[in-house]
């Protein structure tokens, strides 16, 4: 088995296995956040429960953390191994004659989501952990909506948060679809796979875009 | 038709290279590009000047011994051919034609555009192989019988010239598309399932030993491949690698 971490193969079916499982939460957290949008009170009650629930936040959590810093290291290591698979370069590369660039610049599209975690982790994870393990302000189940409306406020703020999502769904673009790949699954429901995939990497950023908008547009009317 | 070749020169394996300009003239459509380097070579020649080194054997898309990097593709701009069969038609006059050898660490540069590829064949040795007995008891393969689809799928595999194109068209130069192709075509087949477990895992790993890069699904080595490996190969030897690492 040791053997087995070090191989190519094993670190790309980590990769995808890692992005699989962070499609399934984005999932999840899409599903919470839409919530926000036509009724405060199911969003406090599902955020209040993310947020206070033990299994969420000691076992799910940790989890969670772990497969976000594996995804993006085994990127970067990745990435790294791959620039010195090439060490003189070509003069003249047609990259985008057989591949598209989605595919050629997952770290780019990775980099910005990364950039992006940080924002966000500053903007929520941050104040939450403050509130609840440090200050050990007492339980309000009822402040999650406007603390996310107040999130909103900026329209610089929502723009890069748009943006971030731009390029989540190129990431997942490719990312999504090719984890199929990766994990050994190609046979005759690939292309139905392959749809779900690139329809779920569009549709599902979007959602955010829309949330995001709503929330800044509802805060200023 | 006239031309200006930018070709990558490089004495030895040691010696640092640099891309110089040729001019050329005179090059008809109908010739192939091969033919126009060896146009080339021969003004080279007359001049007293080193002649450009350049692999290339049958001449006619078996070998697998051509081996350019033309304006950035892997055996140029046309698919599903090997550089012998690439004619100046592709081109028009007044053009300026990158010629690069396939670049990888594990393809060093031997001379020129010259590159040696025994890495595949390590690759190849590590685990393409099976047993028969062939004391005289050999059991004609025909008479095994095999469903049509493996059979073909095998077949297909098989087709694999080991040029190395997936390999130079791959961002990452991962060598995976062969690789997958070697392990494929004895996979699908019962022949090949005696060594199944330890052929994958040997031959995975001699890939990664030669320095290969990592998958990374970008497919350019699927379009570029002159014989049209498919990338269903590496889905079956990514699943073929994980049944036997989890058998040990």
């Amino acid at each position: 088995m040791g053997g087995l971490i070090k191989s190519s193969i094993a670190r790309k079916v980590a990769m995808a296995l890692s992005g699989l499982f962070l499609v399934f939460f984005l999932l999840q957290h899409f599903t919470i956040n839409f919530t926000s949008i036509f009724s405060a009170d199911v969003f406090n009650e599902l955020s209040h429960f993310m947020g206070t629930n033990p299994v969420v936040q000691f076992a799910l959590q940790p989890v969670l953390i772990f497969g976000v810093i594996f995804h993006f290291v085994m990127g970067f290591v990745l990435e790294l191994k791959n620039r010195n698979a090439r060490a003189v370069k070509y003069a003249k590369y047609s990259g985008g004659a057989n591949a598209s660039w989605v595919s050629r610049n997952m770290i780019y599209s990775g980099l910005v989501i990364l950039a992006f975690l940080g924002l966000h982790f500053y903007d929520f994870w941050v104040p939450e952990i403050v509130h609840k393990y440090i200050e050990f302000a007492p339980e309000d189940p009822t402040r999650y909506y406007p603390e996310l409306l107040h999130k909103f406020v900026s329209p610089v703020r929502t723009g890069l948060y748009a943006l971030s999502f731009v390029f989540l769904a190129l990431h997942l673009w490719h990312g999504f679809a090719s984890s199929f790949q990766s994990v050994g699954f190609n046979n005759k429901y690939s292309v139905g796979a392959t749809k779900f995939a690139k329809a779920f990497s569009i549709v599902i950023p979007l959602g955010f875009i829309i949330i995001a908008l709503v929330l800044h547009l509802n805060h200023n009317h | 038709m006239n031309l200006t070749l930018k070709i990558w020169r490089q004495k030895d394996a040691k010696s640092q290279g640099k891309i110089v300009d040729y001019p050329i003239s005179g090059i008809e459509d109908d010739m192939s590009f091969l033919e126009m380097l060896d146009v080339l070579n021969e003004e080279l020649i007359n001049k007293g000047e080193e002649p450009v080194v350049f692999d290339h054997d049958c001449r006619e898309g078996i070998c697998g011994t051509c081996s350019l990097q033309i304006n950035g593709q892997p055996h140029g701009p046309d698919r599903l051919i090997t550089v012998c069969q690439l004619h100046m038609r592709s081109f028009k006059d007044g053009d300026t034609i990158f010629i690069e050898p396939f670049r990888a660490k594990a393809f060093p540069v031997i001379k020129d555009l010259m590159i040696d590829r025994s890495a595949f064949d390590r690759i190849q040795q590590a685990g393409g192989y099976i047993s028969v007995n062939t004391s005289g008891n050999t059991v004609d393969a025909n008479a095994i019988p095999i469903e049509k689809e493996k059979a073909d799928d095998a077949f297909a595999a098989a087709t694999c010239i080991g040029c190395g194109a997936c390999v130079a068209a791959c961002k990452n130069a991962s060598a995976m598309l062969f690789t997958s192709a070697k392990v494929s075509q004895f996979a699908l087949l019962p022949q090949g399932q005696v060594e199944a477990t330890n052929r994958v895992l040997a031959m995975v790993n001699q890939m990664d030993e030669e320095g290969f890069g990592n998958c990374t699904n970008t497919g350019a080595c699927e379009i570029e491949c002159p014989k049209g490996i498919s990338l269903e190969n590496i889905a079956r030897m990514n699943r073929e690698y994980l049944k036997a690492s989890l058998k040990g």
